[in-house]
């Protein structure tokens, strides 16, 4: 029998179908602007395409398709955030949190499953309609290029297509381990106060400008850059994401798994849900 | 029969801030009872009942099915139920998905006796619960709740704010189809006449404290009304009775322990409903409160 996890994961998924239809929806807004660039004879401008340099011809298969799984990506984080800031939230202002507390799930069984939503179900999601709209959009390419000369095996020989797709998941779950603590400790403000959303940032802009009347540094705001951008400079070879990720070496996993800042994001994302599951116990319907 | 009560609370105190919810209240309740815990607003019932659920936690010795509900809510609900007021059910859910997830979740759920009771209603298993009427929702919560085989069940206001009909159907449907003697109902309501011939004993809260527990038998010989003739009105009040009131101009009292010969000399003697006796026991020793009435 599948478990009162699972199904804590199920009924996630059915109240917040932004968390698949937000992604879908910029990948289809990707794909019309695909097929619009090719319209106005974006390829074209580049006079013929097999006449150009090989590396000049994967620069301009690349740049579209990165962005298109880049928006996809960010829109997977943005939904995941406002999911975080709503979860515990919702649940006492509709006052189901009476209904959800009479079925014999414990409230860390209820805060993991949230929490799954934003560090596994979101970004499985994000990676599998990233992925595929790069497909899609390749296969359009192909198509679109031939008047250019191209045929598609050229067009899929000029594409590090391995690497595009590995390095993609990576970067995906880097950004999974590395944003786990945020996204803990809006579940935890979601549980704890009426208005989420206030409180998540209001405190982060108020600590950096008490740092600086009082001392005149900015260490907290460092800090919270760090743990917004942090992850692509501990996961990538330094100045890798400069350029379009073309080759295994512009990634560093040792570097990423030895570095401080995963191990204490993670050790504070566990404190995190595991206080989140403890408040939630004595929570009462908002009302 | 069984040794341990279902429901064993000693002491039990809570307070929020400078109020206080729960006064040092002992209570047991015996598997098989229906009992009915009345109050005013602010006396505690719901705090109680939250207790005995494990939503809240409160000073004293609490145990329900021999387990801590504070610290053990999650594993207490495979063998208790609740429903807390109608509302509570998630309004984005679909019928069906109430039906899957509560499947899923639960081991004692019967998800084929859920559906059976459900297509006796015209409710359509596709439609989400926020598109139900109020009525329909609590037909939804009762059908899920009466299909989990369970040794507890509370009910906190239950029918608030159905209508007549249904609120005769819904103690109706739990008492026909859901009750066979050996499960536990503890239910709070506003509605004290519908209930009145559905419990097995009577719990009265007044303040965080229980001022009456009595099993239904023992209540209907403790107490009697008295219609009293206007020549015998000076005579029942000597006898010292709980609440005097007037109805067309005759006076109606209401004794505790009297000897029934004694007051039928009086006049019409009947049993009281519990509302009287609700009101005598809420406003005794409440002077002003009882000259008003």
């Amino acid at each position: 029998m599948k478990g009162a996890f699972y199904w804590s994961v199920r009924r996630e998924l059915w109240e917040h179908r932004a968390v698949w239809i937000a992604p879908l929806a910029v990948a289809c807004f990707a794909f019309l602007a695909f097929m619009f660039a090719l319209g106005l004879g974006h390829f074209a401008k580049s006079g013929n395409f097999s006449a150009l340099p090989p590396a000049a011809q994967q620069q301009l298969m690349m740049m579209p398709l990165g962005m298109a799984a880049s928006m996809v990506a960010i829109t997977g984080w943005l939904v995941a955030a406002f999911y975080c800031l709503d979860a515990l939230n919702t649940e006492r202002r509709d006052r189901s949190i009476l209904f959800w507390k009479s079925m014999p799930v414990s409230d860390l069984t209820t805060v993991l499953s949230k929490a799954a939503i934003p560090i596994v179900v979101i970004p499985g999601i994000a990676y599998a309609i990233a992925i595929a709209t790069q497909a899609i959009l390749l296969v359009i390419a192909g198509i679109g290029l031939r008047s250019g000369g191209a045929d598609f095996a050229t067009l899929y020989d000029r594409l590090p297509v391995v690497v595009m797709v590995v390095s993609f998941a990576y970067g995906v779950a880097v950004h999974a381990l590395w944003y786990a603590p945020l996204f803990a400790l809006m579940l935890l403000v979601s549980v704890l106060v009426r208005r989420p959303f206030l409180w998540i940032i209001v405190p982060a802009i108020a600590v950096q400008l008490l740092e600086k009347i009082a001392f005149g540094t900015n260490y907290s705001g460092a800090l919270i850059k760090y743990r917004l951008v942090g992850g692509m400079t501990e996961a990538f070879a330094p100045g890798a994401m400069q350029h379009p990720i073309t080759q295994f070496s512009q990634l560093d996993p040792v570097r990423f798994v030895t570095s401080p800042g995963l191990w204490l994001g993670l050790l504070a994302a566990a404190l995190f849900l595991y206080a989140a599951a403890r408040v939630r116990r004595s929570k009462e319907p908002l009302s | 029969m069984s040794a341990m009560p279902i429901i064993e609370a000693r002491s039990l105190r809570k307070r929020y801030g400078a109020t206080t919810a729960l006064d040092g209240v002992d209570l047991t309740v015996e598997d098989g009872r229906i009992v009915g815990l009345i109050g005013p607003n602010g006396a505690g019932k719901t705090t109680a009942l939250n207790a005995i659920l494990g939503l809240t936690s409160c000073e004293g010795e609490l145990k329900v099915l021999g387990r801590d509900p504070w610290r053990e809510r999650d594993a207490l609900m495979r063998d208790v139920c609740f429903i807390a007021d109608v509302a509570v059910l998630p309004r984005w859910m679909k019928v069906s998905q109430a039906l899957a997830y509560v499947a899923g979740v639960h081991p004692r759920f019967d998800r084929a006796r859920a559906e059976s009771f459900l297509a006796r209603t015209s409710i359509p298993l596709g439609k989400k619960i926020g598109k139900l009427s109020k009525g329909m929702v609590a037909q939804v919560h009762l059908a899920l709740v009466m299909s989990i085989d369970a040794k507890l069940l509370i009910l906190d206001e239950p029918t608030l704010g159905l209508d007549i009909l249904f609120r005769k159907q819904f103690y109706d449907s739990l008492l026909n189809d859901y009750f066979d003697g050996k499960r536990t109902i503890v239910v709070t309501t506003h509605q004290v006449e519908e209930i009145q011939h559905v419990i097995t004993d009577l719990v009265f809260i007044r303040a965080g404290r229980i001022v009456l527990q009595s099993e239904m038998d023992a209540f209907e010989a403790r107490y009697a009304e008295v219609m009293a003739h206007p020549e015998t009105a000076a005579e029942a009040r000597a006898l010292g009775p709980l609440h005097e009131r007037q109805v067309f101009g005759r006076s109606i009292f209401l004794f505790d322990g009297k000897d029934r010969e004694q007051l039928e000399a009086l006049g019409e003697v009947r049993t009281p409903s519990i509302a009287d006796v609700f009101v005598a026991v809420m406003t005794e020793g409440n002077a002003s409160a009882r000259t008003a009435s």
